[in-house]
């Protein structure tokens, strides 16, 4: 018979181990999610991270090696940044009747999220790779990494980083906007999706059919500014 | 399936190699995504070619960070040096992001009379 040893280091060479360690571990942080009654701090990305993170930790594999495997889903990140396109399509008719209200909150929400994480960062004496990879942290994460990569950031604290800020938001924007006392859906649900992209996107849309819609909007639009306004901004830290 | 699939393709490969062309400070699949929505207003029939296909990507998003968040192992070191001061810019960033969208969105709905829309 043989033995258990040979066997997996017969697998954990291949992709095959480590590509279904991604599925399982996202079907695990799901399945929470969705037992948490869709919490946006039950995070199912940050639940397959944390399995995953341990999972190499025990069994000594160095990341190169888990990426060999999981770069198949990796991959996919391009073909869905371009799919975004869809749900601008989709959403066009709101941009011509909420033109200027829309493009203030966009330059408004765009500029503070790149400046003020930038700004209270370096006052913190943050510099080099972290800040860069700190920059497009509001963008939806295929295109965040995608920034990253180009300001000479790290595209994986990137990835953290914008799970992080989407969280924040999700589990912030209903107080915050109460407080302030703004009741129009399309302004509370656009500022969410700019600030805190598609984790804000899915809290926008669990409140209000028209937040969620012009949630996703804003994601959009700011995958697109964050792409011009984080290398000038970054300049200005630096 | 297949036409979804080329189609997409496609425009990255586009966008790719438009930004390399051009040097334009856009990730290529950003780019990508402008070519797309450039060939949605030219052949609308598009839209639909693809919907499917697009509908079952962006709803399994997530899943597709996974790969790069894991990376973090490689990054316990600056976690650890930087964390507090992380979670406090990302908190702070955040709500005045959050804020002054909406309160811009809220401003200029106002002044351009766009505001109630039930």
């Amino acid at each position: 018979m043989t033995d258990f040893a040979e066997i997996w280091s017969y697998l954990a060479q291949g992709p095959l181990l480590w590509l279904t360690a991604t599925l399982a571990a996202y079907a695990i942080g799901a399945a929470c999610f969705q037992a948490a009654g869709r919490r946006p701090w039950v995070n199912p990305v940050l639940i397959a991270v944390v399995l995953l993170a341990s999972l190499l930790a025990l069994t000594g594999t160095p990341y190169p090696v888990y990426f060999e495997g999981a770069q198949f889903v990796h991959f996919l990140l391009g073909p869905a940044t371009v799919a975004l396109a869809l749900p601008l399509w989709d959403n066009l008719g709101h941009v011509k009747r909420a033109a200027l209200p829309l493009l203030a909150a966009l330059l408004a929400g765009s500029s503070v999220a790149v400046l003020s994480a930038l700004g209270l960062a370096v006052a913190f004496g943050i510099d080099g790779e972290v800040l860069a990879s700190l920059a497009p942290k509001s963008a939806t994460a295929p295109v965040a990494l995608g920034i990253s990569d180009r300001l000479g950031g790290s595209p994986t604290l990137t990835a953290v980083l914008v799970i992080l800020t989407g969280i924040i938001g999700a589990i912030c924007t209903t107080p915050l906007l109460n407080t302030l006392r703004i009741r129009d859906w399309r302004a509370r649900g656009f500022a969410t999706g700019v600030a805190a992209h598609g984790i804000g996107t899915a809290r926008a849309f669990q409140v209000h059919p028209t937040a969620g819609a012009f949630a996703g909007l804003g994601m959009g639009l700011n995958a697109v500014l964050t792409a011009f306004l984080a290398p000038l901004a970054l300049r200005l830290f630096q | 399936m297949i036409p979804a699939l080329l189609t997409l393709l496609a425009a990255q490969l586009a966008g790719e190699t438009l930004t390399r062309l051009t040097g334009a400070p856009l990730p290529g699949p950003v780019t990508g995504m402008l070519i797309l929505l450039l060939g949605f207003a030219l052949f609308p029939r598009l839209v639909e070619v693809l919907r499917p296909l697009a509908t079952g990507i962006l709803g399994n998003l997530s899943l597709l960070f996974v790969p790069a968040g894991t990376g973090v192992v490689g990054h316990l070191d600056k976690i650890v040096a930087y964390g507090p001061a992380l979670v406090v810019v990302l908190f702070v960033s955040t709500l005045a992001a959050i804020a002054a969208g909406a309160l811009a969105f809220a401003a200029v709905a106002r002044l351009t009379g766009t505001e109630v829309e039930q």
